[in-house]
């Protein structure tokens, strides 16, 4: 059988030398490179469970009553939008399933690409001759913040609509440009007309996915054409890489991982349950609740705008730029700024231009290390501002003086964690250089 | 010769009718290795167990009245994924022969054919002589399409009539009604509490709509220039616009002082982003990142001591954008 469906192939396709050459290639292993693989089949089982919940739901914000399997909603005012997500978690057979499922997926998706975006930064991943295939994955990663944005503003419970009024503020808050760029993307001042559902919809099922999914294949097609990189050893050099082939020895554990990371995500969509949007309620503009919080992947923003200290830029009675500026766009671009400048960074400031298929260990490059370190401090220092509110609900907390000690850290430790990272790793770099005879030794 | 050909042949023909155990052994590609009959077991257990799991997704499905179908659907579909899992990690581990192979990585570059790349451009464009002319033809001629592309974008929105986000229902006479349209007496109004109001007969879900409505100590008030308490604020009642400056999320918390010696003033606080404003003094900012004070809305009580609108806002309602400030 194998036989006869490998000439028909290579009949019609003259496909059997590109099989037989990706059948053997070469997979360099380890742990680190799983987190990519990881964010690969969460998205798969996104998009597969991302079709059965389009079968229901209806972009639609006309307003309709309640009456369903909820009690406690029964009677409500709301719009057809969100009556059709409590009934596809009520009433559609396995619908809360795949509904927490996709949910859970979209929240891994992102941690494996934050993830794997420290491992790619933190070895080196990123240099000659692999910059692009580093900059189509920050690419991936900020349609995928995008995506998983528009997925749960379109349920239309409360929360969604708290974070749709957030997210018209910060494009109203773009200088010159703010108010008109709204109405434009809105199709009139906030919430907009029912035609703005279908807007977001038609983005969240269509225009995102393919462009990620255009943008995955670019990742991995340029990936092939470089090969893997792998970390230094005695047969692995820059010239060679060395590893397991595809199959048989490669693919059993990829498929493996695949089905594990199927695996959690059903088990987490079955039993642990997430956005229980029946008990938000729908979205109303004169409502909002307090301890909002939104999925973890915009802790960053929503720590951004309650971090900085209440002020707009005035000249005169023209407003230049309105607060929510600061924490909603203007952070957010330092941070993706700062990804995409990077590569290009290290080879002027480091004046290296060569090629480099091995990694380093995070400690071969303390100065890069630490530059990352430092970051990754000011991102996670202003994320954890965004949940102060939780901590003064669980443990009583006063508000305003965690925002000022937030705000101080988030000055402060970027540049106490640079130097105390890069006096660490230097040590360490010259304690493995193997013990030195000590020059004051003889003279004691 | 011709006797050599048909011999020939016949020997090939010969050749091609025996059994293949005769033909020459080729040269293996993945080394040969024992064979491995625990791993070949475990993998026939958990693929029966997969089956089993799955086999359990469909029944599941397949009884109604089940208590829990959710979790427990969610629990078979997530067991029959796990052992398949496990089979594909036993096959990678103790079945699959194990092998380390290694090629050189791709050359750095093709300098050879980056010469040819650009000879051929060269080459093909021998025939122009007034290149630079035809640049800023083809130039202008791509950017104006372009622009024409991307002008009808501007139907999606009034992106060039911003006076739009000024837009609020309240004038005045207007009545306050609560959530179902009962109107708010300013007797209705207790201190310590938050009253959310709406514009009689009109949409509550524009931004411009909803109210807050609290009642304060009048002897606290201290209001912006120009703003007296008797118009403003009847009796202490004083109204402002629910929706934050700062993001245009409903300031729907109120920090009553429970204790006046000691507590703060009386607050209002956006959830979002905690903005907190002042009722006393007009809705300026107390804390956090809103930028402007909450626009107030002017009261008056009519004879039947209900609550209306004396006029407009006193600024723009919503969030900021770079025109809010311009009366």
């Amino acid at each position: 059988v194998i036989r006869r469906a490998v000439r028909f192939l290579d009949r019609r396709a003259g496909a059997a030398p590109l099989l037989r050459k990706a059948l053997r290639y070469v997979f360099p292993d380890h742990w680190s490179f799983l987190l990519g693989e990881i964010a690969l089949y969460s998205f798969l089982v996104l998009v597969a469970t991302g079709i059965f919940l389009a079968m229901f739901f209806e972009p639609d914000l006309s307003k309709t009553t309640y009456h369903g399997e909820y009690g406690p909603l029964d009677g409500v005012q709301m719009s057809k939008a969100y009556r059709s997500v409590v009934d596809l978690s009520f009433r559609v057979k396995a619908g809360l399933l795949m509904r927490q499922t996709h949910h859970w997926a979209a929240d891994v998706f992102i941690v494996a690409i934050v993830l794997h975006v420290w491992r790619v930064f933190f070895t080196g991943a990123f240099r000659k001759p692999r910059e692009l295939v580093y900059y189509v994955g920050i690419v991936m990663l900020m349609l995928a913040l995008l995506e998983g944005y528009l997925g749960y503003s379109l349920v239309d419970d409360l929360l969604s609509g708290m974070g749709l009024a957030i997210g018209y503020s910060v494009a109203m808050s773009l200088p010159f440009i703010g108010g008109n760029l709204a109405l434009l993307l809105w199709g009139g001042p906030f919430p907009g007309p029912p035609s703005f559902e279908p807007r977001m919809y038609v983005a969240h099922v269509l225009l995102l996915p393919i462009a990620i999914g255009t943008l995955l294949v670019l990742h991995i097609a340029l990936i092939v054409a470089r090969h893997h990189t792998q970390f230094g050893g005695r047969t692995r050099t820059e010239r060679r890489v060395v590893g397991l082939p595809a199959f048989p020895g490669y693919a059993p554990r990829s498929i493996g991982l695949a089905f594990a990371v199927a695996s959690v995500l059903f088990l987490l969509g079955g039993l642990v349950q997430i956005n229980p949007i029946w008990l938000w309620g729908p979205y109303e503009v004169s409502q909002a609740t307090n301890g909002a919080q939104p999925d973890w992947y915009l802790g960053w923003l929503i720590g951004g705008l309650r971090l900085m200290p209440g002020f707009d830029v005035t000249i005169g009675s023209y407003t230049l730029i309105p607060n929510a500026f600061w924490g909603g766009a203007l952070f957010p671009m330092l941070v993706f700024g700062f990804l995409f400048a990077w590569p290009t960074l290290e080879r002027r400031v480091t004046r290296d231009d060569r090629f480099h298929n091995l990694l380093d260990r995070p400690r071969d490059n303390p100065w890069r290390t630490a530059v990352g370190s430092a970051f990754l401090t000011w991102v996670a220092a202003v994320f954890f501002a965004g949940s102060a509110d939780r901590v003064y609900s669980s443990f009583g907390v006063p508000y305003g003086p965690q925002i000022w000690f937030w705000r101080v850290v988030v000055i402060v430790g970027p540049v106490a964690v640079f130097f105390v990272v890069r006096r660490f790793l230097t040590e360490v770099k010259r304690e493995e250089a193997g013990p030195v005879p000590a020059a004051g030794a003889d003279q004691l | 010769v011709k006797w050599l050909w048909a011999g020939l042949a016949l020997l090939l023909g010969r050749g091609r009718r025996r059994p293949a155990p005769a033909v020459v052994e080729r040269p293996r590609i993945v080394p040969r290795r024992p064979p491995a009959r625990r791993g070949e077991n475990w993998v026939l257990l958990l693929l029966v167990l997969a089956t089993l799991a799955a086999g359990a997704f469909i029944a599941v499905y397949a009884i109604d009245r089940l208590p829990a179908q959710t979790q427990l659907l969610g629990l078979a579909l997530g067991l029959a994924l796990a052992f398949l899992s496990a089979a594909a990690v036993v096959t990678a581990r103790w079945v699959a022969p194990v092998e380390e192979i290694s090629e050189p990585y791709s050359e750095a570059e093709h300098p050879a054919e980056q010469e040819e790349i650009l000879q051929l451009v060269e080459e093909s464009g021998e025939r122009l002589t007034r290149r630079r002319l035809l640049k800023l033809a083809a130039g202008g001629a791509g950017v104006t399409l372009g622009a024409a592309l991307v002008v009808p974008v501007a139907s999606l929105g009034p992106a060039l009539h911003p006076d739009a986000l000024r837009r609020s229902p309240w004038r005045r006479g207007i009545r306050l009604v609560d959530s179902k349209g009962r109107p708010l007496r300013l007797d209705d109004i207790e201190a310590k509490a938050l009253y959310t109001a709406f514009p009689e007969h009109m949409s509550h879900d524009e931004l411009g709509s909803p109210l807050v409505v609290v009642r304060v100590d009048p002897g606290l008030l201290d209001l912006p220039d120009g703003r007296n308490a008797d118009d403003w604020a009847p009796d202490g009642v004083v109204a402002y616009s629910k929706i934050c400056t700062h993001a245009g999320c409903a300031v729907s918390l109120y920090r009553a002082p429970l204790f006046e010696p000691t507590s703060p003033g009386p607050a209002l606080v956006c959830p979002c982003h905690y903005s907190t404003f002042d009722p006393v003094t007009g809705g300026s900012v107390l804390f956090g990142p809103a930028g402007r004070p909450l626009p107030q809305l002017p009261l008056e009580v009519d004879p039947n001591g209900g609550l209306r609108a004396r006029g407009g806002f006193s600024g723009p309602v919503g969030p900021s954008w770079w025109g809010v400030r311009r009366q």
